[in-house]
């Protein structure tokens, strides 16, 4: 059975407006994906679609041989929303209980959710009182939960300390290589200098596919910035 | 299965620790009814028969309408902070959420109920000839009915502000047509018809019918009834308004 995530010409259109503009991509387990472009260029609602949040105008999706939606995917997608979506009134530990037992996760997988995101000192502290890069990591942890097979975060290392950044791509790889799919989102191309494969949306249109070295190589450029811009130059 | 028990506690017990940690909320829930009956009372406190008329549909009237405001702005909080959108992607059902929302304002209500209802009776003399239970069984249903009303009003708002303004759009005509400022066969045609399709028609004549009625008439348990079914169809609304998927 063929895991990962695969686009068939998706679409998006959402008041008249086309968000997706048939995009066609396959993303396979176990190699760490960034989906990169601007903002605006229709990465959130590409994410939203592959959770089931947004129903797709036209064209398939699939995720792990499953249609987006579809109620057999829900224990197997942890999600991370662009703003932290956790309650700012209970403690680190209320969140990550609260969701643990939606998809019955086992209590042990808090504490190892906890660990994983570097959390330990403020488990006990209301989110209301945490920093922006903590509030990221709670929602981050609450992904993490129950050890999904596939996971899409959006741009979850926004607003962090280089530190902390270059721990958590380093767990995305690990997760990568224990072989999750992993779709990372961010407007920032420096990040997808991290990634093994690339996805490049513009206008939501797919500019590009291909691992970060295919990409540099075919575009004889120096980084993924560099490519990118050289590949909307082509466009034009 | 449409539901599933275990989310529905832990949702409930999700939403009494968020609140557990908001110390002024939980005393305005609890003390507010009090201040409102012991205000009423000192009002009318050379005319215990306009008290013992009003008090008791008060006791209805307070936890819809307190219920009400809660639950629609902390379900506007969750639709808009995104917490709807995490739950949603989780297998949870989405009656999951609302059962777990009544289950948790509806333990707040009996706590509410009880503790409004002794004040009024055991404090300020307020007279029920019926039994005492059958007013905080009537003041958990509608507690019920504006908590599940709330859950549904808060998929047309998008802001607080806005959620705020139901309260005057469809609490406040209930509230004047209920038969509590003047009795339902004294009232125009139309508004007479009107108000027996509105839940607190029924709140408030069985509070009045439980003030006069020693034995609890056919007429008493037929209110508990209809109120009964408009919780079940405000849960439905309520489930119904939560989309897990958007075009």
């Amino acid at each position: 059975m063929a895991e990962g995530i695969r686009a068939d010409k998706l679409s998006v259109v959402k008041q008249r407006q086309t968000i997706l503009d048939s995009l066609s991509f396959s993303i396979s387990p176990g190699v760490l994906t960034g989906l990169i472009g601007p903002s605006g260029s229709g990465k959130t609602t590409l994410m939203r679609t592959i959770v089931g949040l947004q129903i797709p105008t036209k064209g398939g999706l699939m995720v792990n041989e499953k249609s987006v939606g579809s109620s057999a995917l829900r224990s197997e997608i942890g999600y991370v929303t662009q703003d932290p979506a956790i309650y700012d009134d209970l403690t680190v530990e209320q969140n990550l209980a609260y969701f643990a037992k939606l998809i019955t996760a086992p209590k042990q997988s808090i504490s190892n959710v906890i660990k994983a995101v570097d959390l330990e000192p403020q488990r006990r502290q209301l989110a209301s009182t945490l920093s922006g890069g903590q509030r990221a990591r709670v929602s981050l942890a609450i992904a993490l939960l129950g050890n999904p097979s596939v996971l899409i975060l959006d741009e979850p290392t926004v607003g962090l300390d280089p530190v902390l950044r270059q721990k958590l791509w380093k767990l995305f790889s690990n997760l990568a290589k224990n072989g999750k799919t992993i779709v990372i989102s961010s407007h920032v191309m420096d990040e997808a200098e991290r990634c093994e494969q690339v996805l490049l949306l513009r206008d939501g249109k797919l500019l590009w596919q291909a691992t970060k070295a295919n990409l540099l190589k075919s575009t004889s450029a120096h980084s993924v910035e560099d490519a990118f811009l050289k590949l909307v130059g082509d466009k034009k | 299965m449409i539901y599933h028990i275990s989310a529905v506690l832990a949702t409930s017990q999700r939403i009494l620790r968020q609140l557990s940690h908001d110390h002024r909320s939980v005393a305005l829930i609890f003390l507010m009814p009090v201040i409102l009956m012991s205000l009423l009372w000192w009002l009318y406190s050379d005319n215990d028969a306009v008290f013992d008329r009003i008090a008791p549909a008060l006791l209805g009237i307070f936890p819809f309408t307190i219920m009400f405001l809660i639950t629609s702005i902390t379900t506007l909080r969750e639709r808009t902070n995104g917490t709807f959108e995490r739950m949603l992607v989780t297998p949870i059902a989405k009656l999951d959420i609302i059962l777990g929302y009544t289950l948790a304002f509806g333990l707040l209500a009996v706590i509410q109920s009880l503790i409004a209802s002794s004040v009024a009776i055991f404090f300020l003399d307020m007279n029920v000839a019926g039994p005492e239970w059958f007013v905080v069984l009537i003041a958990l249903l509608n507690a019920l009915v504006g908590t599940a009303l709330g859950v549904f009003v808060s998929a047309f708002a998008q802001t607080e502000f806005q959620a705020v303004q139901f309260m005057p759009a469809l609490i406040f005509p209930q509230f004047l047509v209920c038969g509590l400022l003047l009795p339902l066969d004294q009232m125009p045609d139309l508004l007479e018809s009107i108000a027996y399709y509105l839940p607190l028609t029924y709140a408030v004549d069985a509070l009045q019918r439980v003030v006069s009625e020693v034995d609890l008439s056919k007429e008493a348990w037929r209110d508990v009834w209809v109120l009964g079914a408009f919780i079940l169809a405000a849960i439905v609304l309520g489930a119904a308004s939560l989309r897990r998927r958007v075009k």
